[in-house]
C-alpha cells in the first residue's frame, strides 16, 4: 500500500480499501468524499491523502472517532497517451536519444496527481511535437539513475551505449542526463570516446517536464538540432543560453559547469566562448577549431578509469594528514583545487611531499574557476612547482579529477602523467585566455532591447 | 427591464480575493506593487502540460493556441528568483497560514488536519511556472447576513498572479510585482437567487476579513469573482468584479445576456439553421477599390480579407445581449483572442465604415449568402484572419446549443468580456516541492484565543462603552485606528467621540489638504488628548495643534505658539459681555434668537481658545441678565 503504514494501513485493510477508490470519511461533524492517495515515506503516519472532486488534496488524520467508508473502487489509471504514430522519414536525420535516468518528458495524470515519464518515442513526440520535423528518433536506456549516483562505470556504459548508436548509423546522440553530475559526464565522455565522427549532446533541464515553464522542451529541440544538424563531432552540452525561452548554448564537454543551483542558465563555458548557439531550430557557430563530422567512421570507447582519484578543495590552515588520510585510502591521484593561482597553506606541503613521494601525481587546479594557473609567481607556487606539483593550466577541477582519471588508467609511470594532464586531449586546456570570458551579464537589459 | 429572478432559475455564488498583509507566500520578497519603470524584462513562453488522456485543459489548450510569449517586469530589489520561476518555493509563509486560519475560523468554518500545496494550471503567462499554488485551508464554513444563512464551502490561500501591463500582437507585458502575494480565497455556495444580497454578504465577509487587522487595504487589494447561472443558460465565472456596488449590476446583465442568448437560439431554431461550417474564402477581390480605411491598410500590408457566412444568422449580430454589447461584440471577443486580430465586421453592421453597398452585395455572392445568413469578414494577415473566423465559427455554432460555459472579465460599467472557455475541472497535480503542513490542535487554540471580534459585536460596543453615534461607531469599528482609539481613551480619558472624530475625519481632511499626518506619534496624540481632558485647551483647538504636530512641534509649544491656552474664566466672561455690549441692537431686535449669530462672532474671536459650550453658557446667563427675550 502506497506509503500507508502502521495503524492506518490497518485501518485501511479493515476497510479494504486501497489508493484510488473512492471513501468517504467522516469525522467531527465534517465530511469528506474523494480519492484515497498515495502517501509520502516521508510523511507523518497517522494521516490518508484524499483528493476532493475539486481537485485539492488533503490530509486527514484517522483517530478515534473518524469513519471510513468505501465508496467506489478505484478505475485503474488510464495511462495510454494517443498513438502519435509517425513513420520514418528519410529525408530527416536518425537520432537517438539515451536515457540515464532523468525524465525528459513527461505528463501528469490529473486525477491522481501523478507524473509519468514519457519513454518512447510517441509519447515523446506527444510532449514535444516540434521533434517530429527535426529527426527520426530512437530511444535507448543506458542506466536509470539519478545523476548524483553517476558512477565511473556507468559512464562507460553510456559511452558504449552512444558508441553502438554512432557506429550503427545514427547523425548523432542526444544523451538526457540529470543536470547535477551532468559536467562530469561530458568530461568523461570526452575523453573517453575516440575517433568521434558524429555530435554527442548531453541535455537535461533545471524545471522538471511536468510543468508549463519547463525548459525541457526547449533543451530537447535544441540537442536534437545540435545531434541532427551539427557538423559538430564533440561531446557538448546544449542548455538554456539565458534565464528566457530563447536560445540554448552549445557548451565543450570539458569545460563546462554546473554554476547555478536553479536557474535555466547553470550551464556555463568556463575560461572560453561556448562552441555556438541553437535559437529555432538554426545553429549559429561562434568558432571554428572544433572537431568536424565526417560521413564515415568508427568510435571506440576507451573506457578505462582509475575510480581512486580525490579532488580537495584547500582551505587555510588545512593540515597535512588530509592527504595522509587519502593516501591511507590507497588514492592514486589527488588533483587540488587550490587558492588563487595555485597555492596551498605550508600546513599541506608535508603531506604533499609524502604523496609525491609514493608516486602519487598531485595537479593543481583553482578555485576561482575562472582563470589559469601560474605557480612561478609567488614562491608558494614555486615551492609546490618544486615538490613536484603538475599544473593544470586552465582546466577545471572537475575536469581535471576525470582527466586524471582517465589518464592513470592509461598511462606508464607518473612523468607520463605529468605530461598527459598538461596536453590538451579533449578540449579541456586552452592555449589562451580571451579578455571576454569572465562572467557575463545575465540578463538582457531593457535599454538595449 | 423588471425581471423575476426567482422564476428565471438564477443562481449566484461568489469568491473574495483578498490580499493579506505579510510578505510573499512562498519567498521573502515584500507584498509592494511598484509604479516606477521595470529595471529588467525576461521573456518567457509556457507549454501546455499532457494531462492523462493526452489532452491539454481546454482552458489551457484555448491559450496556448493563442501563441503569445510573455515578457515579465522586474526589480531585482523586490523581485527575486522565485517569481521568475528560476528557483523552487520556499515554505508556506506561515504568518499567511495564521491569518487565513483566523478568517475561517470567523466564518465557522473547519479546518483541515493537513494542508497540501496544489498546482493548478493557468497558462495565460499570469504565473511564471504556469501554474498557481493554492491550498485548502478550510471547508463548510457558514455565514448569516440579515437573517439568512449561507455556505461557505472552502477558505484556501493562494498566491495572487502577476499583473498584466498590456498586450502585443506577439508578447503579453506582465509585471512580477503581484505576483506571490498571499491571497485568500472565500468561496460561497451558490445560495443567492437574486442579485442584490451577494453584494451584502461579501461586504461583510470583507468586514470580517478587516477585523483580523492583518489585510490590506486600498484598490484591488480585494477582488470579487461571481459565479452566475440561470435556468437553460450556463455557468459563467465573472473575473475581477473590484467594486461591491457593481455585483448587482454585473449579475443584471449577466442575467440579460443569458436570457438574449437563448432567444437568439430558440429564434434561429425555427428558423431551421444547421451547424455553421468553417468555409473560409478570400475576398480580396471584392475590395479592390474600397474606401474603408481598415481594409485598405490591411491590404497595404500584404494581408488580405476572408470571410465565412452564418446561415440564418441574419438579424442576430446586432441583436443587443447587454446594454452597448451585441451578439457580434461576442463574436469579436472570440476573433481578438484566438486571431490576435483588431476586430471583425459583420453585415448586420453594414454597408458603414466605409463599405459600400456593392461591396456587401458582393459579400454575399461570393458565399452564396441570401438575405436570412449573416457574412463576416476580417481584413489582415492570413494567418491570423483565418484564427479568427475560426474561432468566429465556433462560437456561433455554440449559439445553436444555448449559452457556452465561460470564463468573463469584468468591464467597469458592469458588462462582461469572454476571457477563455470555463477551465475543466480536474487542473491540480501536487505541489512537490513543498511538504504538507499539519494544523495541530495548539495551532488552532492560540489562533482561536485571539480571534478578533466579530464586526456587529465591536459596533454594539462602540455604541455602548463609549457612547458613539451609530455611523461614528461603524467607521471606528472597520478602521485601522481602533486600537488605538481604545488605548488614547483609556491614557487621556478625553471624551471618545473627539478622538474617533479626530482619528477618522480631523486627520483624513488635514492629510488632504497635504500635511504629513503620518509623521504625528502616538505620543503625540496621548498628550494632546491628555491636554483636552484637563482642560489645557479646548477641543476647537485640536486641528490646528495636529498641524504644527505634522511639522514636528511639540504640543505644548503648538499651544503657546498659536496663543491657544484655554482663556481664563473672568478673560472669557470679560469678552463676553464686551461683545454683548457692542451688539446691543442685534439683541433688541432679535431678543434671545440673536445667541446663534453672537455664537458665531464669539467663537471666531476666542478662536479655539475655549471650549463652545462654556462660551454657549456664558453667552445665555449675560444675555439674561441684560433681559433679552
Amino acid at each position: 500500500m502506497s506509503g500507508y503504514r502502521g495503524k492506518v494501513q490497518q485501518l485501511l485493510r479493515a476497510a479494504s480499501v486501497e489508493v484510488g477508490d473512492r471513501v468517504r470519511v467522516e469525522k467531527a461533524g465534517s465530511v469528506y468524499e474523494g480519492v484515497l492517495m498515495p502517501r509520502t515515506e516521508l510523511g507523518d503516519p497517522n494521516h490518508i491523502v484524499l483528493k476532493l472532486a475539486s481537485g485539492y488534496n488533503l490530509g486527514i488524520k484517522l483517530g478515534k472517532g473518524a469513519k471510513l467508508v468505501k465508496l467506489e473502487k478505484g478505475k485503474p489509471p488510464r495511462l495510454g497517451i494517443p498513438p502519435l504514430k509517425i513513420k520514418r522519414d528519410p529525408s530527416k536525420p536518425d537520432v537517438s536519444i539515451v536515457g540515464t535516468g532523468g525524465t525528459i518528458a513527461s505528463r501528469v495524470d490529473y486525477r491522481t496527481g501523478a507524473v509519468y515519464p514519457a519513454f518512447t518515442p510517441e509519447e515523446i513526440y506527444s510532449a514535444v511535437p516540434e521533434l517530429a520535423n527535426l529527426a527520426n528518433i530512437r530511444v535507448i536506456e543506458a542506466c536509470n539513475v539519478f545523476s548524483e549516483h553517476m558512477t565511473p562505470e556507468l559512464w562507460v556504459k553510456v559511452g558504449k551505449a552512444i558508441a553502438k548508436e554512432l557506429n550503427a548509423g545514427a547523425r548523432g546522440v542526444v544523451v538526457a542526463h540529470g543536470t547535477d553530475t551532468m559536467g562530469y559526464t561530458a568530461a568523461a565522455l570526452s575523453f573517453m570516446l575516440k575517433d568521434l565522427f558524429r555530435p554527442v549532446v548531453l541535455v537535461g533541464s533545471q524545471r522538471s517536464s511536468d510543468r508549463p515553464s519547463s525548459d525541457a522542451a526547449l533543451n530537447l529541440i535544441g540537442a536534437v538540432t545540435v545531434a541532427g544538424k551539427s557538423d559538430i563531432a564533440e561531446v557538448c552540452v546544449v542548455m538554456h543560453g539565458s534565464t528566457e525561452d530563447d536560445f540554448c548554448l552549445i557548451h565543450r564537454g570539458t569545460k563546462v559547469r554546473k554554476c547555478h543551483t536553479s536557474r535555466r542558465d547553470t550551464f556555463q563555458t568556463i575560461n572560453d566562448i561556448p562552441i555556438g548557439m541553437v535559437r529555432g531550430g538554426e545553429l549559429k557557430l561562434f568558432r571554428d577549431d572544433y572537431n568536424r563530422a565526417k560521413p564515415k567512421g568508427r568510435v571506440k570507447v576507451d573506457g578505462k578509469f582509475e575510480s581512486r582519484v580525490a579532488l580537495l578543495k584547500v582551505t587555510p590552515g588545512m593540515p597535512s594528514s588530509v592527504i595522509e588520510g587519502m593516501l591511507k585510502a590507497r588514492d592514486k591521484g589527488i588533483v587540488l583545487e587550490g587558492t588563487g593561482l595555485g597555492h596551498v597553506p605550508e600546513s599541506l606541503f608535508e603531506g604533499i611531499k609524502f604523496a609525491v613521494s609514493k608516486g602519487v601525481p598531485v595537479v593543481m587546479t583553482s578555485q576561482c574557476l575562472w582563470g589559469r594557473i601560474d605557480m612561478k609567481v609567488y614562491s608558494t607556487g614555486r615551492d609546490l612547482l618544486q615538490l613536484g606539483v603538475i599544473p593544470a593550466e586552465d582546466m577545471l577541477p572537475e575536469t581535471a579529477y576525470v582527466k586524471l582519471m582517465w589518464v592513470l588508467a592509461h598511462a606508464k609511470g607518473v612523468e607520463e602523467v605529468s605530461k598527459l594532464m598538461r596536453t590538451n586531449l579533449a578540449g579541456e586546456i586552452t592555449p589562451r585566455t580571451r579578455p571576454d570570458v569572465f562572467l557575463k551579464p545575465v540578463f538582457s537589459l531593457k535599454a538595449s532591447d | 427591464m423588471e425581471l423575476n429572478y426567482e422564476k428565471l432559475g438564477l443562481r449566484v455564488g461568489f469568491e473574495i480575493h483578498q490580499e493579506l498583509d505579510t510578505h510573499k507566500l512562498f519567498c521573502n520578497c515584500p507584498s509592494a506593487l511598484r509604479d516606477e519603470e521595470p529595471r529588467l524584462e525576461v521573456k518567457r513562453r509556457l507549454r501546455p502540460t499532457q494531462s492523462e488522456l493526452g489532452e491539454v485543459d481546454r482552458a489551457a489548450l484555448a491559450e496556448a493556441l493563442k501563441g503569445k510569449g510573455f515578457r515579465y517586469q522586474l526589480y531585482p530589489d523586490s523581485v527575486c528568483l522565485v517569481e521568475l520561476d528560476e528557483e523552487p518555493p520556499h515554505l508556506v509563509n506561515e504568518e499567511a497560514v495564521d491569518i487565513t486560519l483566523e478568517a475561517a475560523l470567523l466564518l465557522n468554518a473547519k479546518p483541515l488536519d493537513e494542508v497540501h500545496t496544489m498546482r493548478k494550471i493557468v497558462i495565460d503567462g499570469s504565473n511564471t511556472c504556469g501554474f498557481q499554488r493554492t491550498l485548502l485551508i478550510a471547508t463548510g464554513g457558514r455565514v448569516e447576513v440579515e437573517g439568512k444563512s449561507f455556505r461557505v464551502p472552502t477558505i484556501c490561500l493562494e498566491e495572487d498572479a502577476a499583473r498584466k501591463m498590456g498586450e502585443g500582437a506577439e508578447l503579453i507585458d506582465y509585471r512580477l510585482d503581484r505576483l506571490g502575494i498571499p491571497l485568500v480565497e472565500i468561496a460561497t455556495g451558490p445560495d443567492f437567487f437574486d442579485p442584490y444580497t451577494p453584494a451584502k454578504a461579501a461586504l461583510y465577509i470583507g468586514q470580517l476579513l478587516r477585523a483580523t487587522g492583518k489585510v490590506k487595504r486600498g484598490i484591488g487589494t480585494i477582488r470579487q469573482d461571481v459565479n452566475i447561472s440561470i435556468a437553460g443558460g450556463a455557468r459563467q465565472e465573472i473575473k475581477g468584479v473590484q467594486e461591491l456596488a457593481l455585483i448587482s449590476t454585473v449579475i443584471e446583465r449577466e442575467v440579460q445576456r443569458q436570457w438574449a442568448l437563448l432567444e437568439i437560439r430558440d429564434e434561429i431554431k425555427r428558423r431551421g439553421a444547421g451547424k455553421v461550417v468553417k468555409k473560409i474564402i478570400d475576398v480580396r477581390g471584392v475590395f479592390s477599390k474600397t474606401s474603408s480605411e481598415v481594409v485598405r491598410s490591411a491590404l497595404r500590408a500584404g494581408g488580405t480579407v476572408l470571410v465565412v457566412k452564418l446561415p440564418k444568422f441574419a438579424g442576430f449580430l446586432g441583436k443587443e445581449l447587454q446594454p452597448g454589447r451585441r451578439f457580434g461584440t461576442e463574436l469579436a471577443d472570440c476573433a481578438k483572442l484566438y486571431g490576435g486580430v483588431g476586430g471583425l465586421f459583420h453585415t448586420d453592421e453594414l454597408p458603414a465604415y466605409g463599405i459600400s453597398q456593392e461591396e456587401v452585395d458582393g459579400l454575399r455572392k461570393a458565399t452564396g449568402a441570401t438575405e436570412s445568413d449573416a457574412v463576416v469578414f476580417i481584413a489582415d494577415v492570413k494567418e491570423k484572419a483565418e484564427a479568427a473566423l475560426s474561432a468566429v465559427v465556433d462560437r456561433a455554432n455554440q449559439a445553436l446549443e444555448g449559452v457556452p460555459e465561460e470564463t468573463r472579465r469584468a468591464l467597469p460599467d458592469g458588462n462582461t468580456e469572454f476571457m477563455r472557455p470555463l477551465p475543466g475541472a480536474g487542473r491540480m497535480y501536487p505541489e512537490t516541492d513543498i511538504p504538507p503542513i499539519a494544523i495541530t490542535p495548539l495551532r488552532l487554540r492560540q489562533i482561536k484565543a485571539r480571534l478578533p471580534e466579530l464586526p456587529e459585536k465591536r459596533r454594539a460596543r462602540l455604541v455602548e462603552k463609549y457612547g458613539l453615534g451609530k455611523e461614528l461607531a461603524e467607521r471606528m469599528s472597520l478602521s485601522e485606528n481602533l486600537e488605538l482609539f481604545e488605548e488614547l481613551v483609556r491614557k487621556s480619558k478625553a471624551n471618545p467621540t473627539l478622538i474617533a472624530t479626530t482619528l477618522e475625519e480631523t486627520l483624513v481632511s488635514l492629510r488632504r489638504e497635504g500635511v504629513r499626518v503620518e509623521v504625528i506619534q502616538k505620543a503625540v496624540l496621548e498628550e494632546l488628548f491628555a491636554g483636552v481632558a484637563k482642560g489645557k485647551l479646548a477641543k476647537e483647538a485640536v486641528s490646528e495643534v495636529l498641524r504644527e504636530a505634522a511639522r514636528g512641534v511639540s504640543v505644548q509649544t503648538a499651544i503657546e505658539k498659536l496663543g491657544l491656552a484655554v482663556m481664563g474664566g473672568a478673560e472669557l466672561r470679560k469678552l463676553v459681555r464686551k461683545i454683548v455690549a457692542g451688539n446691543r441692537e442685534l439683541i433688541e431686535r432679535r431678543g434671545r434668537a440673536a445667541i446663534a449669530p453672537l455664537m458665531g462672532i464669539l467663537m471666531e474671536r476666542v478662536r479655539g481658545r475655549a471650549d463652545g459650550k462654556l462660551v454657549h453658557e456664558l453667552l445665555e446667563r449675560e444675555l439674561k441678565k441684560r433681559g433679552a427675550k
